[in-house]
């Protein structure tokens, strides 16, 4: 196992490598540059910026000291925000998305895999309509829907929470029901096909004639091997998560990494997104490992050698 | 031949068990008007061709079979005092597994992949007579080693994939009867597995039998499996009984044409070389009510009455009958076969 999680670690180094490449070079294609703005700048002070910045190197050059910093650590300046290094901006901002994200996953993991359930266990009569109705409302309506009309309903009529800002501990609760609410859908969905698919299954017929109820039918025989597309689909989901999500942010006017991410893009902050896009990588790669590590563990047949590593 | 039904009251007593199935061309009458006894005791084989309803007929009186699509149109399944077709969902949960076990066809898949042999093993246990842990651990180890499985406490840590296919329908085994069931009930148990690990399970189940006196209920397309191990047989065809007596009477004299139809084309009753006989023509289809006999079209001896009355089972005692009418009025004397031979329908 060891060796295995070395490998997969080994394997993540070309991926990055790649990664950070084809977003160098296509940054720097994509027309514009950090320091256009709707007034030109003065020729002179371009110039300086430029140079300080390294822009008057060739590509090539900028591309290495670029990697050879990566390799050290160093995420290099941002370009937008003047005196700030990208590892700053990700590591004032990250804790603020990760604590979001988490939350968001708790709602996730405990409101999808319990409406998945309940639907599994209640084929095609209410108990399974209802959730399900639920999942199908959620993988529909965006964030951005969602999100105001929580904010409608909660803060402005009831009054329950602010409506937006991340400085009281009951701040923390709209975001993450907006945010989790979808990937709930999802993995209800997830869920409910992967349990009822195990239902057919002969083990299942074997512990029904052992005289176990449904329940333990369920928990104890058919939610192991049920859940392992919700397993699969948790890495991206969390990598996703924890990273920041810009809508969801922007609406609740939350200080995340998320902001960040898309705003780099807007204003080619090359640095910035060559640093975020490299992180979520990272945090994908890493995640992906988690996930494959339980499912092994999950899946006792499955071997570490066999798995073939997806990324 | 009344090996039994003399002594001793019926420990399973089926009556007149019909099951259909909905599908999409209609509804499919599996099981049409079965009937049977079990004594306490004896292995009942119950044979047929896939299809032919017989482990749909078990399944029912495990409650097992889904619904929809299937449903169990009438009957009864006295098991001691309960009716297990018409008792509460709950009632039925604690007779199985507990007074009623059962061991399946594929070794490979029914037992649970991602969970080890030792809770597997011990669930029974655990849920009829919540047994403590420690001590239902103990009781599995000597449930395996009762079964033939060496380095017992081992095999508890290890998962189904790591055994091999005899081992694992062992494992069934040991699960089906760590409880001391009064009745075993096996749906194909050897099928999936090659002939060597055949015999030693089916002298298996003999040899438990004969240890705790548990009655069997032994699904099987083999008659070979019937030859060796089986008290009384139940020959069904089309979802009906066609005959029912005691193994060397089945085999001796048979007296339905079906049966005796079976035995000619056993690959061991014909000379090398010589071309294999086969039953002409295929069981008749069930997606509607059979009317007279079902398997008159393929018969030898039939006329033209045959596909007009119904061919009742006609019981000459208490366990042994035939559903031919006119074996039973002694029309057709069907022609004895020897026994011996040993193969799969």
């Amino acid at each position: 196992m060891i060796r295995y999680i070395c490998k997969r670690l080994l394997e993540a180094i070309p991926v990055l490598l790649i990664v950070a490449t084809l977003t160098f070079f296509l940054t720097r294609i994509a027309p514009g540059g950090p320091f256009d703005q709707e007034r030109n700048l003065p020729p002179e002070i371009e110039k300086q910026l430029n140079q300080y910045y390294g822009f008057d190197q060739s590509l090539y050059k900028q591309y290495f000291d670029y990697l050879s910093k990566l390799i050290r650590g160093d995420l290099g300046p941002s370009f937008k925000y003047s005196g700030w290094t990208v590892n700053e901006i990700i590591a004032g901002a990250l804790p603020v998305s990760a604590e979001l994200g988490a939350y968001a996953l708790l709602v996730a993991v405990g409101v999808g895999v319990s409406a998945g359930m309940c639907a599994a266990l209640f084929p095609n009569r209410f108990g399974d309509h209802l959730p399900m109705a639920f999942a199908m409302m959620g993988i529909c309506l965006p964030t951005f829907v969602l999100g105001p009309l929580l904010i409608l309903v909660f803060s402005l009529t009831l009054g329950w929470f602010n409506a937006s800002g991340w400085i009281y501990p009951e701040d923390r609760v709209l975001p993450a029901l907006t945010l989790g609410f979808y990937y709930a859908a999802y993995i209800a969905r997830l869920t409910r096909g992967g349990i009822l698919e195990m239902m057919t299954q002969d083990f299942i017929r074997t512990a029904r004639a052992k005289g176990a109820g449904e329940f333990r039918v369920l928990v104890c025989h058919a939610a192991r091997g049920g859940l392992v597309p919700v397993i699969s689909f948790m890495g991206p989901a969390m990598a996703g998560l924890v990273t920041g999500s810009f809508v969801v942010e922007t609406i609740f006017q939350i200080p995340g990494l998320g902001q960040y991410f898309v705003n780099a893009a807007f204003n080619r902050d090359y640095t910035m997104v060559l640093g975020t896009v490299l992180f979520y990588a990272t945090f994908i790669v890493f995640f992906n490992l988690v996930v494959d590590l339980v499912l092994v563990w999950l899946n006792p047949a499955e071997s570490f050698e066999s798995k073939p590593a997806a990324l | 031949m009344d090996l039994f039904s003399d002594r001793m009251k019926p420990l399973l007593q089926v009556e007149n068990l019909n099951v259909s199935f909905q599908t999409r061309k209609g509804r499919v009458y599996a099981v049409n008007g079965v009937s049977f006894q079990l004594y306490p005791g004896e292995i009942l084989g119950i044979v047929g061709e896939s299809g032919s309803g017989k482990s749909v007929t078990c399944y029912s009186l495990m409650g097992l079979i889904p619904n929809p699509p299937g449903r169990i149109d009438s009957g009864s399944a006295l098991f001691e005092e309960t009716d297990l077709l018409q008792c509460s969902s709950r009632v039925l949960r604690k007779i199985r597994g507990h007074h009623i076990s059962m061991i399946f066809q594929d070794p490979m898949t029914s037992l649970n992949p991602y969970m080890r042999i030792g809770p597997q093993l011990i669930e029974p246990l655990r849920i009829h007579l919540k047994t403590p842990r420690q001590e239902a651990q103990q009781q599995a180890i000597r449930a395996l080693n009762s079964v033939g499985i060496p380095e017992a406490s081992l095999r508890l840590r290890q998962f189904p994939h790591e055994l091999s296919g005899g081992m694992r329908q062992r494992v069934m085994m040991a699960m089906a009867l760590i409880t001391e069931p009064e009745l075993l009930i096996a749906d194909e148990p050897t099928t999936a597995l090659d002939v060597t690990v055949q015999a030693q399970i089916l002298e298996l189940i003999r040899h438990r039998k004969e240890k705790t006196g548990a009655s069997v209920l032994l699904i099987t397309h083999d008659l070979g499996v019937v030859a060796e191990v089986c008290d009384r047989v139940v020959v069904m065809y089309a979802g009906r009984i066609l005959e029912t007596g005691s193994t060397r009477d089945i085999f001796k004299s048979p007296r339905h044409p079906y049966t005796s139809a079976l035995q000619r084309s056993l690959p061991g009753r014909h000379r090398k070389g010589e071309l294999l006989k086969t039953i002409p023509g295929m069981p008749p289809d069930l997606l509607e009510p059979l009317c007279g006999c079902p398997f008159a079209d393929r018969c030898d001896y039939r006329v033209p009455e045959c596909s007009e009355i119904d061919g009742e089972l006609i019981l000459e005692s208490s366990d042994c009958g035939t559903a031919c009418p006119r074996v039973h009025r002694g029309e057709i004397s069907l022609n004895e076969v020897k026994q011996g031979g040993d193969s799969s329908l």
